[in-house]
């Protein structure tokens, strides 16, 4: 069936099975493939990305049910060669290893500095307490969203990364599960 | 990677709209609301619906609203929406203390009331809120709606009586004057289920005394029905640590925990002894507070 949403702002309408979950929808049909997906049940939180600006497991919710909505990924946070300030302080503070939980904690932050410029750590741990790390012990991510929320416009000091070479080929052939 | 079996998918734009729905695709349709029981249900295949009908839009089953003696909350209101509501916490502090430790603030922001009361899980936290706060549920079906008792919501584990043509739309908790309450819960881990919780309850009368009392356990094999035994031994009395020592003593007698990988069966025991007292003596102490700062 139709599946029409709006990902980083451009409006995309393709074809899907109603049972395709959105974390697949968005890697496999878009090939947003910033958006990463562990467990597959609901307790991870890696597969974290914002629909109408809140924080969702999009490994269960359906590409269907995300119809008519706003979804934000990774690759939406930075705009125009700036780094969002939250991706400038995880690169700062060193909030990420391995980086397999970050797209996750990143969109997880924005959403709270959005709704809460000056959380304390107590607030940024229960924000993120529904995502795993299996590296930095959480302390360099609190340090990283404390890092943002201290520099809200970012720092010209911080320079773009040169762009990844595109690597998915965002197909528009249908997904079958 | 875990995917559902094929089914079909439909939105409703209106609770009628879903009630048809429903009537044209048979008991082999379900709704969905936050999607986070049924999906991870049906990627096992332990739930195998031909449809879905989703309800999402339907915003006015996405209510908080104070009405006489009733606080009535619409069944797709939201675990956050819950969480964060202070006309709810003035009301019933149970709420907030048991939606701080349902699942993770992620889940929380899909997951909602109806489905965790239809879930039928015995260890939903909100079933056992909804016992303890003597809730009523409003189930609509083709031909109207029908009010039934929180206690005759559950026909089992993961079995209610809102019929595959029904849809719950409305919890409503009795408000009751010079009334507090509380819930604690032991967990593992931010997201895990309950290990053990408890609820509480209580109403004073005007000596001083315990006029009424609700306690409801969780995950201890009470199915969320309330601890009877002790609620009897409390009704009528004045709160003391003793009182709470005997409410606890026959809370965990009463209740039939079964030993899992969260813990053994006296584990579960003594959690449900221990937090039933400290549930009591919080409800009571809230109560106490709210009297000083009033008078
Ligand atoms: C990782 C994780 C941890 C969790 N931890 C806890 C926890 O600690 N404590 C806890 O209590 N819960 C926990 N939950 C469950 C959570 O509360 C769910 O959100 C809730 O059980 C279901 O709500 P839902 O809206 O997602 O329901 P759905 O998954 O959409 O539906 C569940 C069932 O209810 C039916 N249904 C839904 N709404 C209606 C309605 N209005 N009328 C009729 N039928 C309806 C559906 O058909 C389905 O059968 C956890 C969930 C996850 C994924
Ligand atoms: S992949 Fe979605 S929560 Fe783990
Ligand atoms: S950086 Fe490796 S899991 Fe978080």
């Amino acid at each position: 069936m139709q599946i029409t949403m709006t990902v980083n702002g451009d409006a995309v309408t393709r074809e899907g099975e109603p049972r395709v979950l959105l974390v697949h929808f968005l890697r496999d049909v878009l090939g947003l493939t910033g958006t990463h997906w562990g467990c597959d049940t609901s307790n991870c939180g890696l597969c974290t990305v914002l629909m109408d600006g809140v924080p969702v497991k999009s490994c269960t919710v359906l590409a269907v049910m995300a119809s008519g909505h706003d979804i934000r990924t990774v690759e939406g946070m930075a705009s125009g060669g700036t780094l969002d300030p939250v991706q400038q302080g995880f690169m700062e503070e060193h909030g990420l290893q391995c980086g397999f939980c970050t797209p996750g904690m990143m969109l997880t932050a924005r959403a709270l500095l959005d709704k809460d410029p000056h959380p304390t750590d107590e607030v940024i741990r229960e924000a993120i307490s529904g995502q795993i790390c299996r590296c930095t012990g959480y302390a360099t991510i609190v340090r990283s969203i404390q890092w943002a929320a201290a520099h809200p416009a970012g720092s010209s000091q911080v320079e773009t990364p040169a762009a990844e070479p595109e690597t998915a080929e965002p197909e528009t052939a249908e997904v079958s599960a | 990677m875990q995917i559902p079996a094929a089914f079909e998918y439909a939105r409703a734009d209106s609770i009628d709209h879903a009630l048809q729905l429903l009537a044209e695709h048979g008991p082999e349709s379900r709704v969905i609301a936050g999607g986070h029981s049924l999906l991870p249900m049906m990627k096992l295949r332990l739930a195998n619906p031909e449809w879905l009908i989703d309800i999402n839009d339907l915003t006015d089953l996405e209510h908080i609203t104070e009405d006489g003696d009733w606080l009535r909350v619409g069944a797709l209101t939201r675990h956050v929406t819950l969480l964060e509501s202070d006309i709810v916490a003035g009301h019933f502090p149970i709420v907030r203390d048991a939606e701080k430790t349902i699942a993770d603030p992620l889940v929380r922001n899909r997951g909602t009331i109806g489905g965790s009361l239809c879930q039928a899980d015995p260890a939903e936290d909100l079933s056992t809120v909804c016992h303890v706060l003597r809730a009523e549920l409003v189930i609509r079906g083709p031909n109207g709606d029908r009010t039934v008792p929180m206690k005759e919501l559950h026909r089992g584990p993961y079995e209610t009586t809102v019929e595959p043509n029904e849809i719950l739309t409305e919890i409503r908790w009795p408000i009751r004057a010079r009334s507090s309450s509380a819930y604690t819960k032991v967990e593992r881990r931010v997201g895990d289920w309950a290990t053990a919780a408890s609820g509480a309850s209580v109403t004073m009368g005007s000596g001083g005394q315990i006029e009424d009392v609700t306690i409801g356990l969780t995950a201890v094999g009470l199915d969320g029905s309330t601890a009877t035994r002790a609620q009897d031994a409390v009704r009528g009395q004045q709160p003391s640590e003793e009182l709470y020592a005997e409410a606890g003593r026959l809370a965990a007698e009463d209740c039939n925990p079964v030993e899992d990988q969260r813990g053994t069966e006296a584990y579960k025991r003594h959690l449900a002894d221990e937090l039933t007292r400290r549930v009591l003596r919080k409800a009571v102490e809230r109560l106490m507070s709210t009297a000083e700062a009033g008078s």
